[in-house]
C-alpha cells in the first residue's frame, strides 16, 4: 500500500515534467477527447436521463399526499441530489469504469508488447508522453460529461413528470429555481475535477506498472477501476467534509 | 564501440547474467548466441539500460553509461536504434507514422523531408506499399522489417537487434541478415545482434560471443565456431540437420 503511494507520487513527478514537443502534445489531447469524452457520450446521457427520472419520480411518490410538503420541493430536491451527488459522483463512479479500464489496458498492452521500452530507448519520457494528455483531457472533458450529465438528468425528472402526471412542469421548474447557491455548482465541479484526475492518472499508474502478459493487463485494468472507485468514495466523503463545512 | 565489464543481474535472487564482459566492435556484426532463456535478451535491455544492472561497467566509446545523468543517457539513447525481439510498433499508428515517429519527435523537419526519409527506410527493408496499414494488418516478417525501418530512421551509431530473424521463413530470414550486414557496412554503426539462428551466424557473424546460462562461455568467429573444442557450443551449435552435416 505505501509502495504503492510513493511509485506513484514518483511517476507523477515524471508525467509532469516538461514535453518533448508542444504540438505532439496537444495532437495527442485532441485524440484523447475523442476516446475519453466522445466514446462515453452516450452512457452518460441515458444514465442520466433515466436516473433523473427515476429520482424525481421517487420523490413524487414519497411526497404525494403529504399536506405540509409542497410539491414544488421534488424539483428541488431532485437538482439537489442530481448537481450534489449524482452527476459528480455517481456518473464519476461509471467513468471511473468505463475510462479507467480503458487507459489501464491501453497503456499495460503497450508495457508487455515493449512499446514502452521502445519509447524509453528513444530517448523519450514514457510516463510523460502517455499518462500527461490523458491527465490533461481527462481533467478537461469530464467536468464537460458530468455538466451534460446534470442538464440531461433535471430535464429526465421533468419528462418524467409530463409523462406520469405526479407532478406539473410548472412546480417542477418553480422547484429546481429554488434556493439556488452558486456555491453548489462550484463545489460540484471541484469534486469533479479531483475524481477526474484520480481516474486518469490512477489508472494510467496501474497501466504503466503491469508486468507479464495479457492476463496481467486484465489485472491491471481491473485494479484500476477497484482503486479509482475506492479513492472517488474517500475523496468524495473528505472534500464534502472541506468544501461544504 | 560498445564495452561492458563485469556485468551481472538477477531478478529475485536468481542470476540471470554472471560477471559477463564482452566487446562490441565498430562496423561490425557482433552476434550474441546462446540456448532459449540464457540471457541474451536480458544482456541486451542491460546493456541499453531497460534493466538495471547489480554490477558492472558499461561503455558507449568510451563514455561510461551507468554513471550518466538522465540527461547524458537520452542523449546516447537518440543514438541507438533498436530492434525488439517482439517489433513492438506502436499499434494505433500506421506504418508510416511508425518510422516518423522518432523523426517527428526529434526534428523539424517539415513533412516532406520526413516523407522522404520514411520512403527511403521504407524501401531499405523492402516494404514500399504498406504505408497505410496499421501493425495488425502486417505478417510477422513485414513487422519485423517495418521495426528495422524505424530503428534506422535515426541514422543509429548503435544498432541492436533482438533475434531479427526468428520466426521468418529461411529466404526473408536470410534477406533481413544481409540487410543489417549492410546497413552496418555502409553506416559503420556498432551493431549487436542476439540471434539462435546458426545460418546468421555463418553468414553475417563478425564477432561471436556465446552464452551459457547467464555466462559468457565462447568467443570467436564464424570460421573459428566450426573448429572449436567447447562441449557446450559444440552442442549447441550443431544441434540442427543441416550444421551436423557440416561436419
Ligand atoms: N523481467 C524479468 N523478470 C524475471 N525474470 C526474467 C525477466 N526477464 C527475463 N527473465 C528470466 O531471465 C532468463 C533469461 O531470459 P532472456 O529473455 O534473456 O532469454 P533469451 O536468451 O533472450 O531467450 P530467447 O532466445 O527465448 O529469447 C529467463 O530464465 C527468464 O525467465
Ligand atoms: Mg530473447
Amino acid at each position: 500500500m505505501l509502495k504503492h503511494i510513493g511509485e506513484y507520487l514518483l511517476l507523477m513527478k515524471q508525467v509532469f515534467s516538461k514535453p518533448e514537443k508542444k504540438k505532439i502534445l496537444l495532437s495527442q489531447i485532441m485524440r484523447e477527447f475523442d476516446s475519453i469524452g466522445v466514446d462515453s457520450l452516450v452512457i452518460v446521457m441515458i444514465i442520466s436521463l433515466f436516473m433523473g427520472a427515476v429520482t424525481a419520480l421517487q420523490l413524487a411518490f414519497n411526497l404525494s399526499g403529504n399536506p405540509v410538503v409542497p410539491t414544488y420541493t421534488i424539483g428541488y430536491a431532485t437538482r439537489e441530489t442530481i448537481v450534489l451527488e449524482f452527476s459528480p459522483t455517481i456518473v464519476c463512479l461509471i467513468l471511473a469504469g468505463k475510462i479507467g479500464s480503458r487507459i489501464a489496458s491501453e497503456i499495460g498492452t503497450m508495457r508487455v508488447t515493449e512499446q514502452i521500452d521502445a519509447l524509453e530507448i528513444m530517448g523519450i519520457n514514457s510516463a510523460n508522453y502517455l499518462i500527461q494528455p490523458k491527465i490533461i483531457a481527462s481533467l478537461i472533458i469530464i467536468p464537460v460529461l458530468i455538466a451534460i450529465s446534470m442538464f440531461l438528468a433535471i430535464l429526465g425528472g421533468w419528462l418524467a413528470g409530463i409523462f406520469t402526471g405526479l407532478f406539473t412542469s410548472h412546480d417542477y421548474i418553480y422547484g429546481i429555481q429554488s434556493w439556488y447557491h452558486t456555491y453548489e455548482i462550484v463545489y460540484a465541479f471541484e469534486k469533479t475535477f479531483c475524481f477526474a484526475f484520480i481516474i486518469s492518472s490512477v489508472s494510467g499508474y496501474f497501466g504503466y506498472i503491469t508486468k507479464g502478459g495479457a492476463l496481467e493487463v486484465g489485472q491491471a485494468s481491473t485494479k484500476a477501476v477497484v482503486n479509482s472507485s475506492i479513492l472517488i468514495i474517500i475523496f468524495n466523503l473528505i472534500l464534502t467534509q472541506l468544501l461544504l463545512a | 564501440m560498445i564495452e561492458v565489464r563485469n556485468i551481472s543481474k538477477s531478478f529475485k535472487n536468481t542470476e540471470i547474467l554472471k560477471n559477463i564482459s564482452i566487446k562490441f566492435e565498430k562496423g561490425k556484426n557482433n552476434l550474441i548466441i546462446g540456448q532459449s532463456g540464457s540471457g541474451k535478451t536480458v544482456l541486451m535491455k542491460s546493456i541499453v539500460g531497460l534493466h538495471n544492472v547489480d554490477k558492472g561497467e558499461i561503455f558507449f566509446d568510451g563514455q561510461p553509461f551507468l554513471i550518466m545523468n538522465d540527461k547524458q543517457k537520452k542523449k546516447i539513447r537518440r543514438e541507438i536504434g533498436m530492434l525488439f525481439q517482439g517489433s513492438a510498433l506502436f499499434d494505433y499508428m500506421t506504418v508510416e507514422e511508425n518510422v516518423m515517429f522518432p523523426i517527428t519527435m526529434f526534428t523539424n523537419q517539415s513533412l516532406e523531408e520526413k516523407l522522404e526519409r520514411v520512403n527511403f527506410c521504407l524501401s531499405r527493408v523492402d516494404l514500399e506499399n504498406a504505408n497505410k496499414l496499421y501493425p495488425s494488418e502486417l505478417s510477422g516478417g513485414m513487422k519485423k522489417r517495418v521495426a528495422i525501418a524505424r530503428a534506422i530512421s535515426m541514422n543509429p551509431k548503435y544498432l541492436f537487434c533482438d533475434e531479427p530473424n526468428s520466426g521468418l521463413d529461411p529466404r526473408t530470414a536470410s534477406i533481413i541478415d544481409d540487410l543489417i550486414a549492410e546497413l552496418t557496412e555502409e553506416f559503420q554503426t556498432t551493431t549487436i545482434i542476439n540471434t539462435h539462428d546458426m545460418n546468421s551466424v555463418l553468414k553475417i557473424g563478425d564477432n561471436i560471443a556465446f552464452i551459457y546460462k547467464g555466462e559468457l562461455c565462447w568467443q570467436g568467429n564464424k570460421t573459428e565456431i566450426l573448429n572449436t573444442d567447447n562441449e557446450k557450443l559444440n552442442s549447441f551449435v550443431f544441434a540442427t540437420e543441416l550444421t551436423k552435416r557440416l561436419k
